[in-house]
């Protein structure tokens, strides 16, 4: 099987050379035959993935079926692995996550490829540069990190097993989803870099990646927030972000890609930050192969990074390659990238866009500052230095708050420019209700004058309601406009709003989300925990629960043993739930894992670990967190999903009105 | 017995504001200890904060913690108990940078970023704003069909619903 895999890594390679060169040829040098040479070069793009696919399939083949003469299979499964995990050796490990993310990107290949005839021209463009990052990948996978390659000396008789930390169902969905979104930004970098190349007039790439873009960012979302669930229930410390650098990985670009998707309509909408957005998107890229880097380089250490290797070597000359043929191609074009229009006033939907721009560019810019200081201290004292928690808490938490702060204030911004009438008309009942929110939750007894992060606490729910209100208000208005034109009811006139304008509409969902989640983050500040040795009828308090240890043993299982309490909690005299902490002891890994056991409500978390035992008394020791608020980040997630996937429906066709003299002119009509 | 009784209302006061006074030392140190606890990184490699390490048999965590409430209990002051860990272990066991010499570039620089970014974005406004709209020298010059087309365009573009 090993042969198999190897042989079709090698052709793949062979192909997507020839995808690109002959691409390249068929469009650099156009002359009667051209076009045969470039269909050619699709179909050997096809055929990539075709090939990396057979690859992927052979290597989950040999999971399966436990053949440890492939070292990559020795190092990551073992004989008693559950099936589900059996699939996740194919991303768990150096090798296994390199084809994955190059059979994603031979998926998207194919996807755009089957597609060229929206505009065959700028769609051969993309390929060949799809090409060219799939050659850099396949170059890996046959020369630096084979994940076929065989084991020397004698066969073992078993794996060493998948680090213990992956084995938990969220591991199964949540790296593919993070590599989606990693993978899917080659798309509309290949489009952006490939209208550049053509000096494409117009915004037609824009048109034509903006579903790639946002089903991109969604996967990504996805991924970021399964990664922070997994974390939370994994990981035992009672919290879901730690700003470890390959968290940080995944979300710089993120917060590049984010703003992309705003900046993205001033050029549709206006003509505008053409050289902006282009190298957003460059930017947004380039940090997807970085974040790869950063995890398989081992310049920083992570809980998550893959062993460290000579990879990064690759990834660095590989950045330094994009970086300068982007940076060639934008000196030699630049002129087309000049914007249409100019702006008119400060008080405008444009000037609101570059502020938030500006907030998420710097958002990002901070996260890589932190992540990468503590390299720059090694350069720089010769020693290196934590870059953790606090720093980026610090710094990030007043960056977010602006955004949020614009997150309100932007959409109700007009086009060009915005009247101080206007302004007043629609922030007056939202600022008050905010103001409203602040002082009824001071009067309940919240003290931001006690602690900074109370006070943070507090500005965050106050900013979250007036964008709340602003979102709501929103519809509400555009619905009565809809109401009173149609006669129907204001629900189902809203609904009709949001089917008229997805994008804008799926947008302030996707907002609504966001300040959900904020209202979750907010929580943090007031975040408890106590730990206590507990046997028999032993009893903790914290918060409104007592819990009582009403058991605690011991289990052997094929994959793991374990050690666990049987914890009744108690709200009063009333037992509501009880739960089961866990410490398990992975047998082919030798290695240990909790699995901390949640009991959950909209108002707080209770989040209890299995410590380990006191040696002395044989008893457990059990540490207990209460958590505010968390539900609120698990359901905002949901709500942005759900947003992301309203803003990706179609337009209805807008009713057309004969009579324009009796049409009434709506109120929202500024556009998104 | 009205003396007597002051006397009793006056040493159970005096016990329990003892009492109190104890524990709100208890209670100030233990907030320390978590306090001081929270600038410390284990350095067992699993990336957490000292207080917040749970790896079993963890060979650092609860050594550090011990000597984290001996530094506190000979008196030291917070500065020497990080300052005796950063000699002990090296200056990545604390958990952020410090705000002297070089670290403390890395709180400068998002701020400076911020602020330089800020600055730019107006200037870049100001500049966009005065940018005159290049009109013709006779005045104003007829408009073609195609033109008018791109200006409907574009008020379809700012107007739709």
């Amino acid at each position: 099987m090993a042969q198999i895999g190897s042989f079709a890594l090698l052709l793949a390679l062979a192909l997507s050379a020839y995808s690109f060169l002959a691409g390249l040829l068929a469009l650099a040098f156009p002359r009667p035959g051209s076009e045969r040479l470039g269909e050619t070069a699709r179909r050997a793009g096809i055929a990539t993935f075709a090939l990396v696919f057979l690859a992927a399939l052979v290597l989950v083949i040999c999971a399966f079926s436990d053949d440890f003469s492939i070292a990559y299979i020795f190092h990551h499964s073992n004989r008693d692995l559950p099936i589900p995990y059996k699939f996740a050796v194919l991303w768990s490990g150096q090798e296994g996550s390199l084809l994955f993310w190059s059979l994603l990107l031979g998926a998207y290949g194919l996807v755009l490829r089957l597609r060229h005839k929206t505009d065959v021209r700028l769609f051969a463009h993309a390929s060949v540069i799809i090409a060219a990052v799939q050659i850099f990948f396949l170059l890996l996978l046959n020369f630096a990190a084979h994940p076929f390659a065989i084991m020397q000396g004698a066969l073992p008789a078993d794996g060493n097993g998948l680090n213990p930390l992956l084995q938990y169902p969220e591991m199964v969905i949540h790296p593919p989803m993070l590599y989606l979104g990693y993978v899917g930004f080659t798309v509309p970098f290949a489009f952006a870099l490939g209208a550049l190349i053509m000096k494409y007039p117009g915004e037609k790439w824009i048109h034509i990646t903006r579903r790639w873009t946002m089903v991109t960012w969604g996967f990504l979302t996805c991924g970021v927030f399964l990664g922070a669930h997994w974390a939370y229930s994994v990981l035992g410390w009672g919290g879901y972000w730690g700003w470890d650098p390959v968290e940080n990985a995944s979300f710089m670009p993120w917060l590049t890609g984010t703003a992309f998707l705003h900046s993205v309509m001033m050029q549709e909408k206006r003509g505008m930050l053409k050289t902006w957005n282009m190298w957003l998107i460059f930017t947004t890229f380039g940090l997807s192969i970085f974040g790869t880097f950063l995890t398989r380089s081992g310049v920083v250490s992570s809980v998550h990074a893959f062993a460290q290797s000579s990879i990064g070597t690759w990834f660095v000359v590989f950045l330094i390659v994009i970086f300068a043929v982007c940076l060639v191609f934008y000196i030699l074009n630049r002129s087309e990238l000049r914007s249409e229009h100019k702006l008119e006033s400060l008080v405008s939907r444009e000037s609101s866009f570059l502020f938030n721009n500006l907030l998420f560019v710097i958002a990002c810019f901070t996260v890589l500052w932190g992540t990468l200081f503590p390299i720059l201290s090694e350069w720089v004292q010769n020693h290196k230095i934590t870059v953790g928690p606090p720093f980026f808490n610090r710094v990030m938490i007043p960056l977010a708050l602006l955004i949020l702060l614009l997150t309100a204030v932007g959409p109700l911004l007009a086009w060009r420019k915005t009247s101080l009438a206007s302004l007043k008309r629609n922030f007056l009942w939202p600022s008050l209700g905010a103001l409203a929110t602040g002082v009824v939750l001071v009067a309940l007894g919240f003290r931001p004058w006690k602690d900074i992060s109370y006070l943070y606490s507090l500005v965050t729910i106050m900013l979250s309601v007036l964008v709340a209100l602003t979102v709501i208000s929103e519809f509400v208005r555009g619905g009565r406009v809809i109401a009173q034109k149609t006669g129907q009811g204001l629900f189902a006139s809203m609904v009709h709003l949001t089917h008229r304008n997805t994008r804008r509409y799926g947008g302030y969902i996707v907002h609504f989300g966001v300040i959900v989640i904020m209202i979750g983050f907010a929580g943090a500040a007031f975040n408890q925990d106590k730990e206590q040795e507990m046997g028999f009828g032993d009893k903790m308090a914290i918060g409104p629960y007592t819990l009582v240890c009403q058991s605690y043993t011991q289990e052997d299982k094929p994959n793991y043993g374990s050690e666990w309490a049987i914890i009744n909690v108690f709200k009063g005299d009333k037992q509501i739930t009880t739960l089961y902490p866990e410490r398990r002891f992975y047998k082919a890994s030798q290695q240990t894992s909790t699995m901390p056991s949640v009991h959950s409500t909209m108002k707080e978390d209770l989040y209890l670990v299995y410590e380990g035992q006191n040696n002395d008394t044989g008893r457990p020791i059990i540490k207990a967190h209460l958590n505010p608020l968390v539900t609120w980040i698990w359901v905002g997630v949901w709500i942005m999903i759900m947003g992301t996937i309203v803003a990706l429906i179609p337009n209805a066709v807008p009713v057309r009105v004969t009579a324009p003299a009796r049409v009434q002119v709506a109120p929202v009509s500024v556009g998104d | 017995m009205r003396r007597m009784s002051n006397l009793r209302r006056t040493v159970s006061a005096g016990v329990l504001c003892l009492f109190v006074i104890v524990l709100m030392g208890a209670s100030d140190e233990d907030a320390r200890f978590s306090q001081l606890g929270h600038k410390l990184m284990c350095v067992c490699s699993c990336n957490q904060v000292l207080l917040e390490c749970n790896h079993v048999g963890c060979p650092y965590s609860d050594r550090m913690r011990g000597e984290l409430a001996a530094s506190m209990e000979r008196g030291d002051s917070d500065d020497l108990v990080l300052q005796s860990f950063v000699q002990k272990y090296g200056p990545t066991v604390l958990i952020a940078p410090t705000t002297k010499g070089f670290n403390r570039l890395a709180w400068i620089m998002p701020y400076l970023a911020l602020v330089l970014g800020l600055t730019t974005v107006v200037l870049i406004v100001r500049a966009w704003k005065m940018r005159p709209l290049a009109m013709p020298a006779g005045g104003i010059a007829p408009i073609s069909g195609a033109e008018l087309d791109h200006f409907r365009e574009q008020a379809r573009k700012d107007t739709e619903v």
